[in-house]
């Protein structure tokens, strides 16, 4: 068993970057998850590893240092919250064109705008549906534990090197701020300068001896090259789609009625259930881990097993609904209830939507 | 006495002058005349003579040097408009015993990425940075820059930079090299056999300084012209560049050794 | 077992310090454990709050509009918090301070002097220390050796001499708490 401890979802998180074996963290502080660069300043990470943080002048100063240094091979990562990762979505589109595997942690903020510092899940489209310009995707996992975002980081950067691709790790102020009990993992060494060059022969080191230099880039000018490597991009999104869907079922045997929530909404719906089924209403929780690829699987499964619908439960608007709807097809009822702009739906709100929207209505 | 046949001239020994290995050989896309290609050269003759061919890590802007990492014979990356000192931050920081340079242009480095540029020169980075100064905006069809001087037509100025209304041409290098963080700033040119060779120097200067672990950035600017934008025949511009750009953007050192140069 | 409080005071009272003590205690004794602070510029001397959680199964909701108990130190939280206590449920607080009193009947409501009996120990640091020895006596959910387990894990190591006096200000509230 690991080193137990009472973190916060932030402390986790940088914690397990050093843990990790991360070579470089960049970011820039804000609301609600600084403690993020302030726990890898005070933890000397550059002194128990070897890591570099810096604090960058921007967080698009961020993202573009995590262009460079991932174009290194090495493993690099970010984090802020909402109207930083906004700033961030054009590095994104850079990065995901000119595929660098990356980890950037998103603590969601409400917004829209500067918003408030309070927990929100309002930046759903952004993280899964492109954020910044041009056909790509992020892969997104979505902790909804102050445990998950200690185990997240490493799975973050295996995915994101599997694949060459960034990879987003959603969580919000809620799980950021908290804390919990949290096993950590034990330290994973740090690569060597001589095994990131093996490892990845992609990563722009110093052109080999007698070898071909490389190039990182997102522009090919040739319209036809460059549908060629979208065609490339796209197929690979293919794969992930089939290979990397994460996530967990909770009392779904017998239920008639389906949560389908992530994060911290996940959490609050756990509660909702409970409260639910001491009434004798069946319910049951969907929680997508992986927010891309989306779980489509077994939303359809359970439409064909029958239940009466789907509620989806988010800290917005409604956004992660119309994913739940595009499985759906219209097949069974699916609602969607949240508080939003930093307030948090309580489980006896999420219970009420359940039986007004989907029971009652 | 039997014929010379050019069998007989092309001999080692004969030898005057050689493209660098460092140079692909992918013709130039920069108009004929400009001075995009000549500091391209530079560098990667610097880059070789010093043997750190497999140890450099260039960056490309955007603008009419987007396509640099084509002729750039190392291993380069292209960055954002205007991020290229944020990648070589990272990079240098992660591989502190690479050579990592950025090369951009006026409104890469002092527009957009403004702020990119005066926190890595005020970090002081150890890397080299490459400033082409034309005064326009090349690639995307002769607009204003950070850089075009008061009255200057542009496509975007077209009755001459007013600078009540358009602000005033910035002088980046002289901003740098008041930082802290910088160790060497230097503005040359390249458009006459002298000014390459004083040029080739600085260069060799602002990389030997990374080499030799020097704190702080090496920042090089390179007075250009842009014939193209600029609208005028090769020769012409390089008079005009002399007569216009020189008097506002004074060649010569700024900063050697961390000691900024008294005028 | 699942026990869910809320921790109410103004900031600087260690009202988050009380609820990480209580959580770490209940790592100590293998529980799972949340804790949720109210976060933002209200926290910088205004009103401060915690909710914490321990029990044995895995914790699903950390954020809670109903508590098994409500610890209040202030008015402002008194009147936040008093109808947020589950009925049957209880109520912890020191009347230092406190205008309106609670009215509720279907709960069990407690008192502890808590800041005069720190101020008599000599040190109003410890004020929080004999709050949370007053909620233990109540429910003591852990227990005082996972208590000073706890306090060793969560304070650094050159606060550890000060942990007999946290000890006793426990003793203290354990000693002096009054059921209304």
């Amino acid at each position: 068993m690991g080193e137990l401890k009472l973190m916060k979802g932030n402390e986790a998180l940088a914690e397990a970057a050093i843990r990790a074996g991360v070579d470089g963290y960049f970011g820039y502080p804000i609301t609600p998850q600084s403690e993020v660069i302030e726990y890898l300043m005070a933890e000397k990470p550059f002194e128990r590893t070897g890591m570099v943080v810096l604090q960058a002048e921007s967080e698009v100063a961020s993202i573009n240092m995590l262009y460079g240094g991932g174009g290194t091979g090495k493993k690099v990562m970010t984090s802020s919250s909402s109207p930083g990762i906004s700033l961030m979505q054009e590095g994104l589109s850079y990065l995901a064109g000119a595929e660098i595997p990356c980890v950037v942690a998103n603590v969601v903020r409400g917004g829209p705008g500067l918003g408030d510092i309070q927990p929100a899940q309002s930046d759903y489209f952004q993280s899964v549906k492109g954020g910044g310009h041009g056909d790509y995707r992020l892969l997104v996992l979505a902790p909804s534990s102050v445990q998950e975002m200690s185990d997240f980081v490493p799975l973050a950067f295996d995915l994101a090197f599997k694949y060459r691709t960034p990879a987003l790790i959603v969580s919000d102020g809620l799980i950021g701020q908290m804390m919990e009990k949290v096993e950590l993992f034990d330290q994973i060494p740090r690569l060597t300068d001589e095994e990131v060059i093996k490892r990845h022969p992609w990563a722009t080191n110093g052109k080999p001896k007698g070898g071909e230099r490389r190039i990182l880039t997102s522009l090919d000018l040739d319209p036809h090259k460059l549908e060629r490597h979208n065609w490339h991009l796209q197929e690979k999104y293919k794969t992930i789609e089939e290979n990397e869907v994460r996530f967990e079922m909770l009392h779904c045997e017998d239920a008639e009625y389906i949560i389908v929530a992530y994060g911290s909404s996940a959490r609050i719906a756990q509660k909702s259930i409970q409260l639910a089924r001491e009434k004798g209403i069946k319910v049951g929780l969907l929680r997508p881990i992986t927010l891309w690829p989306f779980p489509k699987k077994p939303i359809d499964e359970l439409t064909k097993k029958g239940v009466k619908g789907f509620l989806s439960v988010e800290m917005s608007a409604g956004q992660m609904i119309e994913d739940v709807k595009l499985v759906v097809e219209g097949r069974t009822k699916v609602e969607h209830f949240g508080r939003y702009g930093g307030v948090i739906h309580s489980p006896e709100q999420v219970l009420e939507a359940l039986e007004q929207k989907l029971i009652g209505g | 006495m039997s014929e010379i046949t050019l069998q007989d001239i092309i001999k080692p020994e004969n030898l005057v002058y050689k493209k660098t290995s460092l140079m692909t050989d992918k013709a130039l896309s920069y108009c004929p005349g400009c001075g995009h290609g000549t500091t391209h050269r530079l560098i990667m003759e610097v880059i070789e003579e010093l043997g750190q061919e497999n140890e450099t890590i260039g960056v490309a802007p955007v603008g009419c040097s987007v396509l640099a990492y084509e002729f750039m014979n190392v291993d380069m990356q292209e960055a954002a408009h205007g991020r290229a000192p944020a990648l070589a931050t990272a990079i240098k920081r992660l591989w502190p015993n690479k050579v990592v340079f950025t090369y951009q242009g006026d409104g890469d480095l002092a527009a957009i990425g403004t702020a990119e540029t005066i926190h890595a020169c005020n970090r002081g980075e150890r890397i080299v940075m490459v400033f082409i100064n034309n005064g326009i905006y090349g690639m995307t069809g002769g607009q204003m820059a950070p850089t075009t001087l008061p009255g200057m037509k542009t496509a975007t100025s077209p009755y001459g930079r007013d600078i009540a209304t358009m602000g005033n041409p910035l002088k980046m290098t002289e901003l740098v090299a008041t930082l802290p963080g910088t160790y060497y700033v230097t503005r040359q040119s390249v458009q006459t056999p002298a000014a390459v060779r004083k040029a080739r120097k600085a260069i060799k200067k602002a990389f030997q300084n990374q080499l030799d672990g020097k704190p702080g950035v090496s920042f090089i600017e390179v007075v250009s012209n842009c014939n193209s934008g600029w609208k005028m025949e090769p020769v012409q511009s390089n008079t005009w560049m002399e007569e216009n750009m020189f008097p506002f953007y004074q060649l010569g050192d700024l900063k050697v050794d961390g000691k900024l140069i008294d005028k | 077992m699942t026990e869910e409080i809320i921790i109410a005071g103004f900031g600087g009272q260690g009202v988050l310090s009380m609820g990480k003590i209580l959580a770490y205690s209940g790592i100590m004794q293998d529980q799972e454990v949340s804790w949720l602070p109210s976060y933002g510029p209200e926290m910088r001397g205004g009103t401060a709050n915690v909710a914490v959680i321990v029990s044995d199964e895995r914790i699903s909701s950390p954020t809670l509009t109903a508590f098994d108990t409500a610890i209040i130190l202030n008015q402002q939280s008194m009147d936040k918090f008093e109808h947020s206590v589950k009925p049957g449920g209880v109520l912890l607080y020191d009347p230092n301070g406190i205008i309106h009193h609670p009215t509720r009947k279907d709960i069990t409501i407690y008192e502890v002097q808590g800041a005069k009996l720190a101020a008599e120990m000599g040190n109003t640091k410890i004020f929080n220390m004999v709050v949370l020895g007053a909620y233990l006596k109540v429910k003591p959910i852990v227990k005082l050796e996972n208590v000073i387990r706890g306090l060793k894990k969560s304070l650094p190591e050159r606060y550890h001499k000060l942990i007999p006096l946290n000890e006793d200000a426990i003793t203290m509230g354990m000693n002096n708490v009054n059921k209304l």
